[in-house]
């Protein structure tokens, strides 16, 4: 998801998101839920869009905050074009994570948790995405899974990723 | 539908000539398995054969390593490792010609010939299917085919049949614990809350599974979605809800797009809404997505979640039984245990109750991973032995290394030693080794694994997942950590040992939730069957593994 730079864009994105917030105006219960789509819609979750949240469902911004620094799904700022989440679950761990996300680290010169000057990558360790059998595995943009990885691979998989 | 369906039990049909169900699941799908698919209806339309031949997208067949997977029927023939380029032969040699394409066949290790049906491989033959009966014999789209399957048949039964009390009975009886973690008696559980005072009344399927390691109710909830629904729907008649909620991890985005769609469906065939099977039984389900905290899997964490709210949890009691969404009487399983439920209905408690252990009934899945050659879900009755799935149906551990541990249960269990190989699975003979049986994950480690290491991975998990309302939880996980952290380091200490032991008792008598009192078992059970190494880490400064770096 690309966030959204242009000033142009915001209207239309305010737009949107008073459409998702509609259909849980005034029901705090359905905060979570219009969290994840606001964060499908803009690619994070930026102030003015947990203020519009927050009054639409009733809620105070304080609330939402707590609700949003909770979970490690969402995300206060902006990401980079491609997320690559490393699994740290155990088979991927016994196998292998730390060699994947060391070279990673030299590919593309990040840390986990930060986002590469140009933008194009965002890197992150999740722990667990279901794909014991192929570990080590990672997950590109949340749908992509690269598994079995070999160090040697790696290169080739970030140059589809532009 | 009786008729599509026969194919795939082995009975030839004049108006199709086969039926190639391709694995679907993620490991498959990783493997590229749409390619496979795609070169597949290229050659059949090349050859004529569209619309004679069916191509089904399956949920997860189990082999997750051998992927992308198939099987073809009415011969019931296994190929793995398939390539878009291998398409032709299939269809052009083994569905035009009748003969399986040899190199594509499973071979056991060692054996000279292969092994072309998939009932006779060892690896399948043995498992014992209830859970995952379904899921490589129908397509996870078609209601149609879970219907041909016997699906909602049980529903239909309890509706037309059977009292709530005869249902709650019926499950009692079959001995059914929850396959979430903790093993507590699903029979029981449902009557407790039939029998506790408040309107309306929720059921509730944890699908949180956050647990490293663990993958089996994706492979359900991607398979065989309806299972979950009707268990469900059973489980509503019997307490009397109308409204069900499965709570799914973001991270399975696969399976919240099957099971939106398995529910959509059963609503326009009037098997979820109102009047159900022309009864007064109304019930529907709505699916609530998890934003990745572990601590949600903890039912009183989930039910705060289904909320709206931080997933934190609180004391027990009152149990969801007694007070669970908004405050009201829930019902909450694990997707394992959902998926039990109809064949339970159907077939009979008695049935269920024959197989397994004396106090562990029927089959359990598990996820199988790590240094092992066959990587994959399996389904095993309970009382099968370690040895039994490492060595045959796991196939041992690759490159002649030495088995070392098995871990169950992830930051809640425990390792369990070779000297252990030989006792038979179920919860209790699991507990008494300092493991848990958990949701099901089971990781092999070999020789090239460090206990000490793998204990600080698990502290690491859990002191980044602990929700931090608890101090025992939030402080005392981060000081073991610390701990094993010097260990690993170089810079152990005389005494670091008895120290985490101790740590690691009074959390485990001290925090709120399930995931505090559980963190410490990793620890506890590398140090019960592993405590040499920790004493060479300490004292020696050595690793024998190799992977700690020690200064």
């Amino acid at each position: 998801m690309v966030a959204c730079e242009c000033k142009c864009g915001e209207d239309e994105l305010t737009k949107q998101l008073e459409k998702i917030i509609d259909q849980y105006r005034g029901q705090p219960t359905g905060l979570i839920q219009v969290l994840t789509r606001a964060q499908e819609l803009i690619g994070y979750l930026p102030r003015w869009a947990l203020i519009m949240i927050a009054e639409g469902l009733g809620l105070s911004l304080q609330e939402v905050y707590g609700v949003v620094t909770f979970y490690a799904f969402f995300s206060l700022i902006p990401r980079g074009r491609h997320k690559i989440s490393v699994c740290a679950g155990t088979a991927c761990y016994v196998k292998g994570t730390k060699m994947v996300l060391k070279t990673l680290r030299e590919a593309i010169g990040i840390k986990p948790g930060q986002t590469t000057p140009d933008s194009r990558f965002t890197l992150e360790i999740v722990r667990c995405i279901g794909a014991c059998g192929l570990a080590p595995a990672m997950i590109i943009d949340g749908k992509d899974v690269h598994g079995r990885l070999e160090p040697e691979q790696i290169p080739a998989i970030l140059e589809q990723y532009a | 539908m009786q008729e599509v369906l026969k194919v795939r039990e082995g009975v030839p049909s004049a108006t199709c000539k086969a039926h190639i169900m391709v694995c679907g699941g993620q490991g498959c799908i990783s493997s590229k398995c749409g390619e496979v698919v795609d070169a597949l209806k290229e050659s059949l339309n090349k050859n004529g054969l569209t619309e004679q031949v069916r191509i089904i997208l399956t949920g997860c067949m189990g082999p997750c390593d051998m992927g992308p997977v198939a099987i073809v029927y009415p011969d019931a023939t296994f190929y793995r490792r398939l390539r878009p380029k291998d398409a032709e032969a299939i269809v052009e040699e083994h569905i035009m010609k009748g003969a399986p394409v040899q190199r594509l066949l499973y071979r056991a290790p060692g054996a000279k010939e292969p092994t072309p049906c998939i009932h006779d491989i060892d690896l399948f033959k043995k498992q014992q299917k209830i859970v995952l009966r379904n899921t490589i014999y129908i397509d996870p789209l078609s209601i149609e085919e879970y219907i041909g399957r016997d699906g909602y048949a049980a529903l239909a039964k309890v509706l037309t049949q059977m009292t709530p009390a005869q249902v709650i009975e019926e499950v009692k009886k079959s001995g059914l614990r929850g396959r979430g973690g903790a093993g507590f008696s699903t029979g029981m559980k449902w009557g407790f809350t039939a029998a506790a005072p408040g309107t309306p009344k929720y059921v509730v399927c944890n699908g949180d599974e956050g647990d490293p390691g663990a993958f089996m109710d994706r492979s359900v909830l991607e398979g065989d979605p309806h299972s979950v629904i009707e268990g469900m729907a059973i489980c509503g008649y019997a307490i009397g809800a109308e409204q069900g909620y499965v709570y799914v991890r973001a991270e399975y985005p696969l399976a919240i797009q099957r099971l939106s769609y398995a529910i959509e469906k059963a609503r326009e065939y009037g098997l979820l809404g109102k009047n159900i099977f022309g009864t007064s039984f109304n019930f529907d389900i709505e699916i609530r997505i998890g934003a990745g905290a572990f601590v949600c899997g903890e039912e009183t964490a989930l039910l705060a979640s289904i909320e709206g709210k931080r997933g934190e949890p609180r004391p027990r009691p009152p149990f969801p039984a007694q007070s669970g969404v908004w405050g009201k009487p829930t019902v909450i399983n694990n997707v394992e245990t959902w998926a039990n439920i109809a064949p339970i209905i159907l077939k009979g408690a008695d049935w269920y109750a024959s197989i397994g252990t004396e106090k562990s009934k029927g089959t359990k899945v598990f996820a199988l991973a790590g240094r092992i050659n066959n990587t994959g879900i399996v389904e095993v009755p309970m009382g099968i032995t370690l040895r039994e799935i490492v060595y045959e149906i796991g196939g041992g551990i690759p490159r002649k290394k030495q088995f070392k541990a098995v871990q169950t249960g992830g930051p809640s269990g425990g390792c369990i030693p070779a000297e252990h190989l030989d006792t038979p699975i179920d919860y209790d003979s699991l507990g008494a080794l300092g493991a848990i049986m958990g949701s099901g994950g089971m990781i092999v480690m070999d020789e090239d694994t460090c206990m000490v290491d793998i204990a600080k991975f698990f502290l690491d998990f859990v002191v980044d997942e602990s929700c931090g309302k608890c101090s025992p939880c939030r402080i005392g996980t981060k000081r073991m950590y610390e701990i094993l952290d010097r260990i690993t380091n170089g810079q152990g200490r005389e005494g670091d040992i008895e120290l985490l032991s101790e740590l690691a008792t009074t959390i485990k008598n001290t925090a709120l939730c399930g995931l505090g009192q559980t963190a410490p078992n990793p620890v506890l059970s590398t140090i019960r069957y592993f405590r040499d190494e920790y004493e060479e880490h300490i004292k020696e400064r050595k690793c024998r593994a190799g992977v700690c770096e020690l200064k």
